[in-house]
């Protein structure tokens, strides 16, 4: 296969894959279904972390907040105003579940870039169940909430009738897109980044193979993780948010779905 | 220097998707681009377009990670 | 630079080629291909994802989100306190401020009533004492008046009788009986325009 190939021509050991691999924690046997992973545990870090932030942050129930009550008051009021400015206030019924997928995301994405660690959203598993488990829900909330009428989505009435056809082709692949596009594009973009760190860091090692071209080559990776570091923060961020956001469009399009 | 010429094919597939990486680029700027001109122009309405600008971005961005996805694919899963 | 590059890489190939493979086969944990997209760790992620949503969703539905709403609402409610007796403490601010005008305005009505009363009275002096000079200077007019008027009828009478007595002599003396009517009635005629 194709590993066996890349990074030993080199000498360098490109293995920027290996830190996607799911272990059992305490064995080294088969991943059953119960077995405690590198995944449990993360996942266990994730529930923990929000535990500290949303919970043990804030409470001192303070009317003037100190540092972590305020961070944990910001993340309230960001994903409060997204819910109500996009969805809508009916919207803000489906706050709590949308304000658990955010704290989810952007811990998983955070507690990866922590270096040695795993992250769960770069697994296709994880980010689909996520997307697909927002999918069903927003379905579910459109037929339920407008029964029949909610088809509406696919049938755009501003247009001329006789590209309405086409434009319900097309909307109704777009809708089932929807799942694959939002948990692909949280986990390619885990997967890109923290590959994209590794090559680099692989980079960094040529010093202790060739001296001469690795003193020229190692200070260039090794800035470069940093600024691909950078980045990824500014990632993590911006791919729970982004995540957040379309779950928001997504319901708003459930409850409203005339165009 | 002898190989696999299935390997080559795999390898040269894979150099070609990163042209999709470009096509995103060109699209993550050009939403970033227009929503700076338009934000410029208008600056009191930029701030109740950020969410839009993200979803914007976040569109024109999945398509080049689509294409990072066919290369993964192609490099571990063929 | 690049063909520096391709040499350093061939150099290095060569000298750890060895070496490289042999750990690389060496190594269990190398993944062989996209761990991604390993079927057999799906379940147990899914299972362990399930289980940390499940319990991520009741640590913040039911604990953090109604303890920060609330925490936002206590502020709130503070705030809109303060707000509502800040707008209290300006309306009483105003009402002093007006009450402060009243009385402001009371005084000065007050001050104008007491100078109007003053100044009614000194007139009212004043006139008295003005009419009361008035009515002096009156009497003392007419008082003068009188005497002038009966030093005038004195004198009238006088020069009537000087008049009349001069007439009779002059009557007399050209051998005139004295007629003393005629003579009274010539000398008022003649008197009467030439005293006044």
């Amino acid at each position: 296969m194709a590993t066996e190939a890349h990074g030993e021509a080199t000498g360098l050991s490109f293995h920027p894959m290996d830190q996607f691999i799911v272990r059992p924690l305490f064995s080294d046997g088969p991943v059953h279904w119960y077995t405690p992973t590198n995944v449990t545990l993360w996942l266990a870090a994730i529930v923990l972390a929000t535990l500290a932030l949303l919970v043990l942050g804030t409470r001192g129930r303070a009317i003037v907040p100190n540092r972590s009550q305020s961070m944990a008051e910001m993340a309230y009021g960001m994903i409060h105003k997204m819910v109500g400015d996009i969805a809508g206030k009916d919207g803000l019924k489906y706050f709590p579940y949308i304000m658990t997928l955010f704290m989810f995301v952007v811990f998983a994405n955070f507690l990866g870039l922590l270096p040695m660690a795993f992250t769960v959203t770069s697994h296709i598993a994880v980010t689909g169940v996520l997307a697909l488990a927002v999918f069903l829900t927003v379905t579910i909330i459109g037929f339920v909430k407008n029964g029949t009428h909610f088809l509406d989505l696919f049938w755009v009435r501003s247009a001329p009738l006789a590209i309405r056809p086409v434009l319900a082709v097309i909307e109704v692949i777009s809708y089932f897109v929807r799942p694959l596009s939002l948990s692909i594009r949280l986990a390619g973009n885990m997967i890109a980044g923290h590959a994209v760190i590794k090559v680099f860091a692989g980079f960094a090692a040529l010093i202790l193979i060739n001296p001469g071209l690795g003193a020229l080559v190692t200070p260039v990776s090794i800035l470069a993780v940093v600024g691909m570091y950078a980045f990824e923060i500014l990632v993590a961020f911006i791919q729970a948010y982004v995540f957040t956001i379309l779950t928001c469009v997504y319901l708003k399009d459930a409850l409203h779905p005339s165009h | 220097m002898e190989g696999n010429i299935g390997e080559l094919g795999q390898y040269i597939g894979v150099g070609l998707t990163a042209i999709g990486m470009g096509g995103a680029a060109i699209g993550v700027g050009n939403v970033a681009g227009n929503f700076l001109s338009g934000a410029l122009r208008n600056p009191s309405a930029a701030a109740g377009q950020t969410a839009t600008l993200f979803i914007g971005m976040a569109f024109a961005e999945a398509l080049g990670i689509f294409s990072f996805l066919v290369a993964l694919l192609l490099m571990f899963a063929v | 630079m690049i063909s520096l590059l391709q040499e350093a890489a061939h150099t290095a190939a060569e000298h750890t080629e060895s070496v490289a493979s042999s750990v690389a086969h060496g190594e269990t944990e190398t993944a062989t291909g996209l761990p991604q997209l390993d079927l057999t760790s799906f379940g147990n992620q899914i299972f362990w994802l399930v289980v940390a949503m499940v319990v991520l969703y009741w640590v913040v539905a039911k604990v953090a989100l109604p303890r920060i709403g609330a925490v936002l609402s206590d502020r709130q409610g503070a705030i809109t306190g303060d707000l509502m007796a800040a707008e209290e403490f300006k309306l009483k601010a105003k009402e002093a401020e007006a009450a402060y005008d009243k009385a402001l305005a009371d005084a000065r009505a007050e001050a104008g009533k007491i100078v109007a009363a003053n100044r009614a009275e000194i007139q009212k002096e004043l006139d008295a004492a003005i009419a009361h000079a008035d009515a002096e200077i009156a009497a003392r007019v007419s008082e003068s008046e009188g005497r002038i008027r009966q030093i005038r009828d004195s004198a009238d009478t006088d020069a009537r009788e000087v008049a009349r007595d001069v007439t009779a002599e002059l009557v007399r003396t050209f051998g005139g009986v004295v007629d003393q009517a005629a003579v009274d009635q010539a000398v008022d005629s003649r008197m009467k325009g030439a005293l006044q």
